[in-house]
């Protein structure tokens, strides 16, 4: 027996760094595997499938302080703001205090160099500063992309002593305004400070499974209390990494790297929706020409949703066909769906075959497996609007 | 008697006369997880020892099961596509992916028994 495809990427990495909670993923009997250069939890012992289901039931708690936090703190919000317009297509100057954004940093050709998202404090006295949080694998690549184009007056802040945490599911409204009642009244893609367990922490609601969640900052030394106070909540369970991405694909949530990378441009990779009206017709971001001639005259491929017939999965890299046998595109996510209780897969199509209903073969193991295009996300998001 | 036999790459081999009853091991089904899907060959099917006997995908990945030695296809566990799950739960009984009529016997002499694959195991 031989894995094919192993989901997740070994780090080159001679000695894989820990997050805070490192310890504790071990003590709970996690499986630990590298990913992008850390030593994190794939799955504790009650397995995917499991962890998969018990946060669209319950809970879900998630180590997630992987992934780079950092400030960009400049004089006043539309300084800091107009300094990262000029990296990303979001509108920042209009984001409200307490909100945040979904964006991509791009590069001179439109192409994704990461996403991240932009949260405005809603702290007065924090006006000017905006918090980021990027992907794990690409944060020194950004953060020097980042730095080396700010203007003199807007710093970029590593925020390399926090840890971050996720709960995500139906319970996690319930599991943390029991340790933190300002929560439950947040609406989605919005951030307060508040104590969390009697910890200063900075909560936003938001995720990456497609259910109502949160995801809580705080210091390195005290992310550790904040874990153990959550998980004295019955309804509240750890979930690793394999779980993390089975939520994210039937959710229909772009994995960096996979499903977006600097060959796709937002466009393409149908995240139309992160930009907004004003950005796209000022432009003023890298790539803003391909961009903005994608938005008049469309696009020659788009990322879609793909649904398997029967129960064979399809994999990142399997090719897409039509009944004709014409390849038209590629697969960059697939598996299995727990909540679908069957196969489900995103990838680019040329623009003639990416409507809902279309039919197309999936390549798998040399023979064509059909698959009919359909919306994403593959199970309905449940966000806190 | 019944003798089973094992690869490195933890698929079992469990002879009665002349078939082979092939699976994968406990310790196999640990490391891949949960199964959500299991593709098996025709019955007739010609395999080489080391050949693909049949696909096991968990959440995370595909693997191939190899035929620890050759043999036609005499019978798969079609039960399995409804419930891969059985994979998890019984690998060394409900859980077995094909039987294999032998081409030769002496392949066998190649595999490792009982007490040398759980020593294997145990470097790993």
């Amino acid at each position: 027996m031989a894995a094919e495809a192993a989901e997740f990427d070994a780090a080159s990495a001679p000695a894989p760094l820990k997050t805070p909670l490192h310890s504790r993923h071990v003590a709970l009997g996690a499986r630990m595997v590298p990913f992008a250069g850390y030593d994190m939890p794939v799955q504790y012992p009650s397995g995917i499938l499991t962890e998969h289901n018990w946060t669209r039931e319950k809970a879900g708690l998630f180590d997630v302080s992987h992934m780079g936090q950092a400030f960009l703190v400049g004089p006043d919000h539309e300084t800091t703001a107009r300094a990262l317009e000029a990296l990303i297509p979001a509108d920042i100057l209009n984001l409200a205090p307490g909100k945040q954004r979904y964006s991509q940093l791009l590069n001179e050709e439109g192409g994704i160099l990461d996403d991240l998202m932009v949260t405005r404090s809603i702290d007065l006295d924090e006006d000017g500063a905006l918090y980021l949080v990027v992907n794990a694998a690409c944060k020194a690549e950004d953060y020097a992309h980042i730095e080396a184009r700010l203007p003199p007056n807007v710093k970029l802040i590593r925020a390399e002593h926090r840890g971050l945490v996720a709960l995500q599911g139906p319970g996690a409204e319930a599991a943390l305004s029991a340790i933190a009642p300002e929560a439950a009244a947040m609406g989605f893609m919005s951030s307060r400070t508040m104590k969390v367990a009697g910890i200063k922490a900075n909560v936003s609601r938001s995720g990456y499974t497609g259910e109502d969640g949160y995801e809580i900052s705080a210091d390195a030394r005290r992310i550790g209390e904040i874990w153990d106070t959550l998980l004295l909540d019955a309804t509240v369970r750890p979930i690793g990494l394999g779980a993390r991405d089975s939520l994210r694909l039937e959710a229909g949530l772009c994995l960096y790297g996979h499903d977006i990378d600097t060959t796709t441009s937002p466009v393409e990779a149908a995240l139309t929706w992160s930009i907004q009206k004003r950005r796209r017709e000022e432009g003023g971001f890298p790539g803003a020409a391909r961009i903005q001639k994608e938005f008049a005259e469309g696009v020659a491929r788009v990322r879609v949703g793909l649904l398997p017939e029967g129960k064979a999965p399809a994999r990142e890299g399997a090719e897409i066909a039509t009944p004709d046998g014409e390849v038209v595109g590629k697969v960059t996510s697939g598996g299995f769906g727990p909540t679908l209780n069957a196969p489900c897969a995103m990838g680019y199509v040329a623009k003639a075959h990416s409507a809902p209903g279309t039919q197309l073969d999936l390549i798998v193991r040399g023979r064509p497996l059909p698959a009919v295009v359909a919306p994403m996300p593959f199970v309905p998001n449940r966000y806190k609007r | 008697m019944a003798e089973t036999r094992y690869t490195k790459d933890h698929e079992y081999i469990r002879i009665e006369g002349d078939t082979g009853t092939v699976g994968i091991t406990d310790y196999a089904q640990g490391q891949l997880g949960d199964v959500v899907f299991v593709e098996l060959p025709t019955v007739g099917k010609a395999v080489a020892k080391g050949g693909e006997a049949a696909v096991v995908e968990s959440v995370k990945a595909a693997s191939e099961v190899y035929a620890p030695v050759s043999g036609e296809v005499v019978a798969v566990n079609s039960d399995l596509e409804a419930a891969p799950g059985t994979v998890n739960e019984d690998p060394a009984g409900k859980g077995w992916f094909v039987k294999l009529k032998l081409t030769d016997a002496a392949e066998l002499e190649g595999l490792m028994s009982e007490a040398q694959y759980q020593d294997y195991v145990k470097t790993l």
